[in-house]
């Protein structure tokens, strides 16, 4: 149970509990105490919402920045790691295997708020050996969903 | 000049709700429920496979059979899931959609008289492919006391010395019903005892909500007397793709890849690549289209239980097959109605033969966003319908 509902409010965290309880053949009391367990249990960590803010009309950036670090000794990448993942403009921080180590997501309003970012807090932490930024132009698809209009579908009204 | 038109083609009935079809093709702004076919796109990694064999060119025929490797594939898949073994050399042909394969197994099988049981409601197709195939359908009522399946004593009733073929639709358009194992094994009973063949018309098989699919080929010494109808239409959402197959006896096989071969040639090239892919890496895709129907499903059953209608609960394909009986209405009437108050169109369960009257065919390939609206506007219009009585 607890699968089916956590793969169903990845897509549509907004689902009244009880039509969840239908679509998986359950009952309301059932589905809502999972729940609540998960979130107890930090498996559900958060509800967000897919926004297209373009569409909104808001002016964001969003920058990837590839960063190479000297891990530390007895702490790996974590310490480095959560001294990045702290500021809130930070999006995403993932270790990533191959050619860099952290992966770090940022949001800003501006393209210099991003450069001040890196020039300022990301490059002066000494393990920080270099970064590579790149900004994003376009979302085309974002956490599974198709961002650009779909074609309307050509079925046929009524077939048998 | 002479009548041009053979007595046997023009003495079809065409469809009774013909008309009814072209009043909802011209409603833009209706909604419908009466599709039959999938609302998913064909899985991309499919579509793709199909754009890749383009460019590469593999544009030619393939055998009349069709391609060994998808022959291959259509093997190891039945194995997998209905647990029959066939013979890709000589025992499966690949046809234009399970349609063509219905036709030319009725062809390949019938001899003037011979009489072809069908249960209705069912699919439009198989009574006029009798027909034309010189053969006599005789059509067994299903009753929705038993869910719409099948029984022995229905079927005994409907056997004469004639009979050479039963016509076995399951999952089931348009109510939905399955036949489980044990559902089965009566029918299978009968089928022995009176030197019958089947055809069996699987093209739901993906779509069972009640444990796996069952395939009456399976049962001990039925491969022998079953054509399996298969295809890639609704499972795999591929129906513009026209692609089905029939498996079954290398004798009857080879007949029909003879009248196959001379009507047809082969089944599209590009079709048949593509649905190598479908059978190869598509499980993950197929599996999730079904939890999306079965949500539906359920979603509709809820639906009838809280607008007090009559349903009775059906595990397969994707449709529901409501009573509407305690409106006093006909079918055809309802529909209409329905149609022209609410802007939303279902079809008349008679379109799949008169024992559909006071049915309801409602499908589910729809969001359930659609749905929702529909089905408000259900509400409405059967309250409206109800405070008139």
């Amino acid at each position: 149970m607890r699968k089916q509902i956590l793969k169903y409010i990845e897509k549509n965290s907004k689902v009244d509990l009880s039509e969840l309880a239908v679509l998986l053949g359950s009952d309301i009391v059932t589905v809502a105490n999972e729940i609540a367990e998960m979130e107890k249990e930090k498996i559900i960590c958060g509800y967000h919402t897919l926004i297209d803010w373009e569409k909104a009309g808001e002016d964001k950036v969003t920058a990837l920045i590839e960063v190479r670090v000297t891990p530390q000794r007895n702490q790996g990448f974590d310490r480095i790691a959560e001294r990045i993942y702290n500021y809130p403009e930070v999006t995403s921080v993932y270790l990533i295997s191959g050619s860099y180590d952290l992966l770090v997501t940022l949001e800003s309003k501006t393209l210099l708020e991003v450069s001040q970012f890196v020039a300022d807090k990301l490059s002066p932490i000494e393990a920080v050996i270099s970064t590579a930024t790149h900004f994003i132009l376009k979302k085309y698809k974002d956490h599974g969903t198709v961002l650009v209009k779909k074609a309307e579908s050509e079925r046929m009204p009524v077939t048998l | 000049m002479r009548n041009p038109l053979a007595k046997k083609v023009v003495g079809i009935q065409p469809s009774g709700i013909r008309k009814f079809f072209d009043i909802v093709s011209e409603m833009p702004d209706a909604i419908s429920l009466g599709v039959g076919e999938p609302d998913f796109d064909t899985p991309w990694r499919i579509r793709e496979e199909g754009i890749y064999t383009l460019e590469k060119g593999k544009t030619f025929y393939t055998s009349n059979s069709g391609l060994k490797e998808l022959k291959v594939e259509i093997c190891k898949y039945l194995k997998r899931k209905v647990n029959v073994e066939y013979n890709f050399n000589n025992e499966v042909i690949v046809t234009v959609g399970g349609s063509e394969g219905i036709d030319i197994a009725l062809r390949a099988m019938l001899d003037p008289g011979d009489e072809v049981l069908i249960p209705q409601p069912s699919y439009v197709s198989y009574l006029p492919c009798t027909i034309l195939a010189d053969g006599v359908p005789v059509t067994i009522p299903l009753q929705e006391k038993n869910e719409f399946k099948l029984t022995a004593e229905e079927l005994e009733a409907a056997i004469t010395p004639r009979t050479k073929v039963l016509v076995m639709p399951f999952p089931n358009n348009p109510t939905g019903s399955i036949m489980t194992k044990e559902d089965l094994q009566p029918i299978v009973n009968l089928v022995k005892k009176y030197d019958l063949f089947v055809i069996s018309d699987e093209i739901y098989s993906e779509l069972s909500y009640q444990g796996e699919h069952v395939s009456i080929a399976s049962f001990e010494g039925m491969k022998e007397r079953t054509i399996l109808i298969n295809g890639f239409s609704k499972g795999f959402a591929m129906t513009g793709w026209r692609l089905g197959y029939a498996c079954g006896p290398k004798e009857i096989i080879e007949q029909m890849v003879k009248i196959h071969q001379f009507a047809i040639m082969c089944a599209p090239t590009n079709s048949q690549y593509a649905a190598v892919e479908a059978l190869r890496n598509c499980e993950r895709e197929v599996q999730e289209m079904r939890e999306a129907y079965n949500q539906r499903r359920r979603f509709l059953m809820n639906e009838f239980k809280r607008l007090h209608i009559q349903c009775f609960e059906p595990f397969g394909a994707f449709y529901v097959f409501p009573c509407i009986k305690e409106f006093g209405m006909t079918s055809e009437e309802f529909a209409m109605r329905f149609l022209e108050e609410e802007k939303v169109a279902v079809v008349p369960g008679t379109a799949f033969g008169d024992c559909g009257e006071g049915f309801l065919r409602i499908s589910y390939a729809y969001s359930i966003e659609e749905l929702k609206v529909a089905f408000e506007r259900l509400e409405r219009f059967i309250t409206r319908l109800r405070a008139e009585k």
